[in-house]
């Protein structure tokens, strides 16, 4: 990629910032695409979703495109935002703006420790001993200590601590605007982070970390640092899910979760500026809109061997994924280069140290 | 003192199917480097297939009906784990981050074709009554099916091991575990021992499949996946690539799930074995035992 300088880089996403926040305002009908046309609730839904995930994707790519860390816990420090904003509101009965202080503490606390562990192993084992921990924060909210996490039945919000313009099916188009800004301010981070000079020591970690400690620097910090900022971003992006739902469900701090972000960053490109972003947001239109296809005409009239797997969303998407690793091996940002990126070459390479 | 036994034979059952599911792990990332996520799917399809056969025999006697159930499933699970070796996973030669997301994408897409097929709900799987019955050792009433389990994971572990000690095949899976370039520099394709070790980890998953129908008497599609995160932690443990290691620590994550969950509270098992993993990663970064078989 030709590096942009100055202001010119910022150019396309200021104009895509721009028209995002137009959508709310214009009834345009786009058929097959969306149900209905997209300033309506349940498309601003569908779409705010959309965008929550892009940017979820891209502090999952922060870990694993660009500093090489494949971490299969990241679902950990997305639910701490889901579940801990929403104990803290409806359990403690606390203030909405002192459940997020109290959030962005835990975000940055908790990554913190469990990072400083983690990160003494490197390769496999950091995957391993990541996916452990997000395993416990995941049995611990089935425990239900206390009754605060409600269990496998998850956990609804109580509304009247939250402000009003974020409550009700008419403020939709207000939470589809924090969706959006949520995207836009992890975008400007990610970009702002990779480029500043930590930024710079990330990738070089990914492509050879060997050579970072010969020259005198301690990839362990470097890597901690990536980490926290990572799980912190992916907190606020719990915090933006619990305002878009309503509610605290299991589902996110299942490893299951964590898989679904990987698909996402690689069906989209990963160390890339819009490939995790592209992916996410495609990964979970297509998830949607699969579900409500299943359940179409032109679905139900084909035979069962092909109507079965269409019901669930998560075939189609799988089978996706394994043909981009196939045929698209850098991502469907890079669709049209012929040459193998070096990224995952270099990033294999890290996983076989 | 009988609930102690109780418990402990129960964390051996447990430590057992832990052992059939790591012991493939273990092998496969051993000796090509792979992290293997689909193998929850090779226990699925395996204790699913058993199932199948199950409820296709309707009019048969249970005993029968259930070891043919049982063979169905064991042949089942390592034919397809031997068909995603040829087909998904040696197009990908060396690249292994690719190969590792092949995975990935195979065990959610195999979940999902599941539950489409057969449903989300558990299924309860036929067996015979003598497994549902209870034998009195010691005062201790223990469930007869934790028998077969401990058995089999030791008639399991014996036979791999009499196999890697005794046979061409063994050796040179032994030896590409320990140097890949060179046993292909003396001119041996190690590619074959690849769908060897694929196809005998599918078999060794669904064993871990037919006994976990036992174990739970049902069969639903969460189940491989569930069992994986702790065959994960098993192998890790035990040190990547080490047979023995793998056993040993099944045994240990078996038992300290059991007691914990039993003397502290339940539930706390589960977090007792995550607890375990740090200490022993942080301790020897290379798991217990860094030698292989």
């Amino acid at each position: 990629m030709t590096r942009l300088t100055g202001l010119r880089r910022w150019v396309v996403p200021a104009v895509a910032l721009v028209a995002l926040a137009l959508v709310p305002q214009f009834a345009i009908d786009i058929p097959y695409v969306f149900k209905s046309t997209i300033n309506t609730p349940g498309t601003l839904q569908l779409l705010a979703l959309c965008l929550l995930f892009g940017g979820l994707a891209l502090t999952y790519d922060l870990l694993f495109g660009f500093t090489g860390l494949l971490s299969f816990g990241h679902a950990l420090y997305f639910a701490v935002g889901v579940y801990v904003t929403c104990i803290a509101i409806t359990k403690w009965h606390w203030g909405f703006v002192a459940a997020l202080a109290f959030t962005a503490l835990v975000g940055v606390l908790l990554p913190l420790l469990l990072g400083a562990v983690s990160l003494r192993v490197g390769g496999i084992a950091f995957a391993m001993v990541t996916l452990a921990f997000a395993q416990a924060g995941s049995i611990l909210v089935f425990k239900n200590p206390h009754k605060w996490t409600g269990g496998e039945e998850g956990l609804g919000t109580d509304y009247t601590k939250l402000p009003d313009a974020l409550v009700g099916i008419f403020n939709t188009k207000n939470l589809y605007w924090v969706a959006l800004g949520y995207a836009a301010v992890v975008f400007v981070v990610v970009q702002w982070a990779t480029s500043s000079s930590p930024g710079h020591i990330w990738q070089a970690i990914r492509e050879n970390e060997l050579r970072v400690e010969v020259l005198g620097l301690r990839p362990y910090a470097y890597k901690l640092m990536a980490f926290v900022l990572a799980s912190f971003l992916a907190t606020g992006g719990g915090v933006v899910y619990l305002l878009l739902l309503g509610g605290a469900t299991t589902e996110v701090t299942s490893a299951n979760f964590t898989l679904t972000l990987l698909v996402m960053v690689v069906i989209g490109g990963t160390g890339t500026r819009y490939g995790a972003l592209i992916g996410g947001i495609l990964y979970t239109w297509a998830n949607q809109r699969l579900g409500d296809a299943s359940s179409s005409h032109a679905v139900s009239r084909l035979p069962n061997v092909l109507r079965t797997p269409l019901q669930q969303p998560l075939f189609v998407l799988g089978v996706l994924f394994i043909l981009v690793v196939f045929f698209v091996p850098g991502g469907l940002v890079r669709i049209g280069r012929l040459r193998r990126p070096r990224t995952l070459q270099r990033l294999q390479e890290a996983m076989q140290k | 003192m009988s609930t102690f036994l109780l418990l402990t034979i129960t964390g051996l059952g447990l430590g057992a199917m832990y052992f059939l599911i790591a012991s493939g792990l273990s092998l496969i990332y051993g000796l090509m480097g792979i992290l293997n996520f689909a193998h929850g799917a090779f226990l699925t399809v395996g204790a699913y297939a058993m199932w199948f056969t199950e409820s296709k025999l309707g009019g048969v006697a249970v005993l029968p009906r259930f070891l043919l159930g049982a063979l169905v499933g064991l042949v089942v699970g390592g034919v397809f784990a031997a068909l995603v070796e040829l087909f998904l996973i040696r197009p990908l030669y060396r690249r292994h981050i690719e190969q590792v997301l092949v995975t990935v994408g195979l065990a959610l897409a195999t979940v999902a074709l599941v539950t489409a097929i057969w449903g989300n709900d558990a299924r309860s799987v036929p067996a015979p009554a003598w497994l549902g019955k209870t034998t009195t050792v010691a005062g201790a009433h223990i469930p007869n099916d934790r028998w077969i389990e401990i058995v089999t994971a030791g008639v399991v572990l014996f036979a791999l091991n009499l196999f890697l000690r005794r046979t061409r095949y063994g050796l040179i899976i032994r030896a590409g575990v320990e140097n890949r370039a060179m046993v292909t520099a003396l001119g041996i394709d190690v590619r074959r021992a690849f769908t060897l070790v694929f196809a005998l980890g599918g078999v060794a998953a669904a064993v871990a499949g037919v006994l976990s129908n036992v174990y739970f008497s049902t069969v639903d599609p969460q189940r491989g996946t569930s069992l994986l995160i702790f065959a994960f932690i098993v192998v890790v443990i035990g040190g990547l690539g080490s047979l023995r290691g793998t056993a040993g620590s099944a045994v240990v994550v078996g038992l300290v799930q059991q007691y914990a969950n039993y003397y502290a509270s339940s539930g706390l098992g589960d977090l007792s074995v995550v607890l375990l993993l740090g200490i022993v990663l942080l301790i020897r970064p290379r798991g217990l035992s860094g030698s292989f078989a």
